[in-house]
């Protein structure tokens, strides 16, 4: 979350879920909210029900965006025109609050200066969102005070990922929608615990709670807790090491529970990244096409069968509870880095999971307060400094983590790869509701399975028409790094020049023909933007199609999967 | 039957929910009915979060690669194999040739853990985790 950190000197959700409800106008940008968070939609269609304004910045017709009074269909990767766009509108009309930027911000002057050039009529250029939906949207969330600002893994994953969280963070500001309760700046993180993995300093430049290891002070703090010398340099990002790996430098990798081969953008280089390693350890519940690669492969156990704490995406801390006893030989995670730190020589001593989060709040000062015995009911929302602290539901309330909130004067710079005529076709991928990641979990769960037989691409009539393909045909997506077959899916969900990919099949790994290029900053991959082309597979003379009520009845249970909305009862 | 209070493991909302324990065996899931997020309800993933728990897919025992396969291996040796190798490996190139993915999906404590295992005991600052995805 670099970008809302430059902004905010912190990069979580400001506000709280439960808040959602009241606010008085809901914007959300790259979300398929219904789908990603369904339980955070819901609070969402429970404020329009009650009267607030639904408005969904996304190229696709997205599920949510059917609920949408309005519906912004931007160009993929044109987010921070538009998002300049509207706020030109606001400083040109005087919604302003003249009041809030002066105190609370710096740096408007640079700002305005960049956003001034994107007039309404020059961001329906990029955008292709007409001028009158620009100045309708920017009127209706500047004026109105309890606006919340959504945004997901649509506007991280490009290039410019941390350039759009940035002019997200001006737009909350300028219009001082900040600090204040159903207000706010609110990334909605994927994973379960993302959240809680960051704060927990699973990151290559801080520790816990977002301590810098540059810090000398920080660093110092670490050193005389854990009794050991620790560098000072950051990091590799999972990219860098990847990158490092291939280059023959990065000898061996320890990978718990995650499957990079089938979630990283361009698959390929990543394998070829882990055959040359010397050693890898994967640490899992599943076998995985990571696993695959390994030389030792240890089984963990899932959430039911161990104690601990989530962080969810407001963050809440709260408590993960034992069911029932490791199944087969399988041992925590904790337990097992634990045990192997003990054969290294460090004995970290811990006896159970609320020893470390004991030691976790003695050294970060925004888990101050977070001890298990205080979470039993809902949980505890931090910063909470202290074991009396309530927890904050919503933050930046008098002043920002870093003091004064900075503008950041952001240019639109176009996506990296634009089409032409061999790849007319941008490619746009993402997830289902019924998918998790990359399916180790839910491939197990047979309701889920069931859902979701076949990997499909999202085409427009008109384009279907142009190539020539129908619902259930299959056809090859080609890159310019690699090339996938795919049954086509025919609808205007998708919009002309745009198709759609979801990301959680091993048969069809989109992961293969996507892009490499990497937002400099965050390191977020562009999974959102990239050329392709689209190539009917015609059957050989003779061969009939298989399956043929099959793939119909497939074709039915996708349709009906977006058609049936998640209406709160 | 025993209701154990918990949190779903799919997404970020983070809703609150009971697994259903009858003689050590998860066989369903409740909504927390007054938890601030989900307030009674659950998507479908959330009701069907216990599935994959006793899957029989399940990885059983360490594996470890002997001759180009994986074989069965007793915890003690695979624990014992991956110290000597990653001790192997920082002393002869550095710590920094040692690279460290802590998981999304895990608790708060294990990346804890897992980071003061990067950072202490390996000696690196290379340790991330998948939130990029
Ligand atoms: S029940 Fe659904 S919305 Fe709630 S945490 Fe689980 S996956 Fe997310």
């Amino acid at each position: 979350m670099a970008g809302l950190a430059s902004a905010f000197g912190s990069g979580a959700m400001t506000n709280s879920i439960s808040e959602i409800a009241d606010a008085r106008v809901i914007f959300v940008v790259g979300s398929n909210t219904t789908e990603q968070h369904p339980m955070i939609a819901m609070h969402m269609l429970e404020a329009v029900d009650r009267g607030a304004t639904l408005i969904v910045a996304d190229p696709r017709k997205t599920q949510i965006a059917a609920f949408a009074h309005t519906h912004l269909r931007q160009r993929s990767g044109t987010d921070v025109a538009l998002l300049n766009g509207i706020m030109n509108v606001i400083i040109g009309e005087g919604l302003v609050d003249i009041n809030f930027v002066r105190r609370r911000t710096e740096n408007f002057d640079e700002f305005e200066k960049v956003v001034k050039r994107c007039t309404p009529e020059v961001a329906e250029k990029i955008t292709g969102v007409p001028a009158s939906d620009i100045q309708r949207v920017a009127r209706i969330y500047a004026t109105e005070k309890r606006s919340m600002l959504f945004y997901s893994m649509g506007i991280t994953q490009h290039v410019t990922g941390v350039d759009n969280v940035r002019s997200c963070a001006n737009l909350v500001m300028l219009t001082a929608h900040i600090g204040q309760p159903m207000t706010g700046l609110n990334p909605l993180r994927g994973q379960n615990n993302v959240q809680g993995a960051c704060d927990m300093g699973a990151l290559p430049d801080v520790y816990s709670g977002y301590q810098k290891v540059a810090d000398a002070r920080a660093r110092k703090k670490f050193e005389s807790a854990w009794r050991r010398k620790l560098p000072s340099a950051r990091g590799m990002t999972m990219i860098d090491m990847f990158d490092s790996a291939r280059e023959g430098r990065l000898k061996a990798m320890y990978i718990v529970g995650e499957n990079p081969v089938m979630s990283d953008p361009d698959t390929s280089h990543v394998v070829e990244a882990i055959r040359k390693l010397d050693f890898l350890v994967v640490q899992d519940i599943f076998m995985s096409e990571t696993a695959e690669l390994a030389d030792v492969i240890l089984p963990a156990v899932t959430f039911a069968e161990k104690d601990g704490t989530f962080t969810n995406t407001e963050r809440r801390v709260q408590k993960v509870r034992k069911a029932v006893r490791p199944m087969y030989g399988a041992m925590p995670d904790w337990k097992i880095i634990a045990e192997l730190s003990k054969k290294m020589g460090y004995d970290m001593g811990y006896r159970a999971a609320h020893e470390i989060m004991e030691e976790a709040a003695l050294l970060t000062p925004v888990y101050g307060g977070i001890l298990h015995h205080r979470l039993d009911d809902f949980g505890l929302q931090w910063p909470c400094p202290d074991a009396d602290h309530p927890g904050t539901p919503f933050m930046h309330r008098k002043k920002f983590a870093k003091g004064l909130g900075t503008f950041n004067p952001i240019e639109f710079t176009p996506p990296d790869e634009t089409t032409d005529m061999t790849y007319p076709f941008i490619l746009t991928t993402g997830r289902l509701y019924f998918r998790y990641h990359t399916a180790t979990m839910c491939r197990r769960t047979a309701t889920l399975e069931r859902e979701e037989p076949e990997c499909f691409v999202e085409i427009n009539p008109k384009d279907a028409g142009r190539i020539g393909v129908r619902s259930g045909n299959s056809v090859k997506a080609v890159s310019r790094r690699g090339e996938i077959v795919v049954k086509a899916l025919v609808t205007d969900r998708t919009p002309e020049g745009i198709v759609f990919i979801p990301f959680h099949f091993r048969e069809a790994a989109v992961n293969l023909i996507t892009s490499p290029a990497v937002d400099p900053v965050a390191k977020i991959p562009e999974f959102k933007v990239c050329a392709i082309n689209l190539v009917p597979v015609i059957p050989k003379p003779g061969e009939r199609p298989k399956n043929r009520y099959n793939r119909k009845e497939d074709l039915k249970i996708l349709n009906e999967l977006y058609e049936e909305p998640e209406v709160p009862s | 039957m025993e209701k154990v209070s918990t949190i779903c493991p799919y997404c970020g909302c983070g809703c609150g929910l009971y697994l259903h324990v009858e003689n050590g065996l998860i066989t369903g899931v409740s909504p927390s009915a007054h938890h601030p997020v989900n307030h009674g309800s659950l998507c479908v993933k959330g009701w069907n979060c216990h599935e994959f728990v006793q899957h029989p897919d399940r990885l059983k025992y360490p594996l470890v690669r002997k001759d180009g396969i994986l074989q069965k291996s007793s915890w003690e040796d695979a624990l014992d194999l991956i110290a000597s190798r990653l001790s192997g490996t920082k002393e002869k190139y550095g710590p920094d040739a040692i690279g460290i993915l802590s998981s999304a999906k895990c608790t708060n404590e294990e990346n804890f853990v897992m980071m003061k295992f990067a950072r202490a005991v390996i000696g690196t600052n290379n340790i991330d985790h998948c939130a990029r995805l």
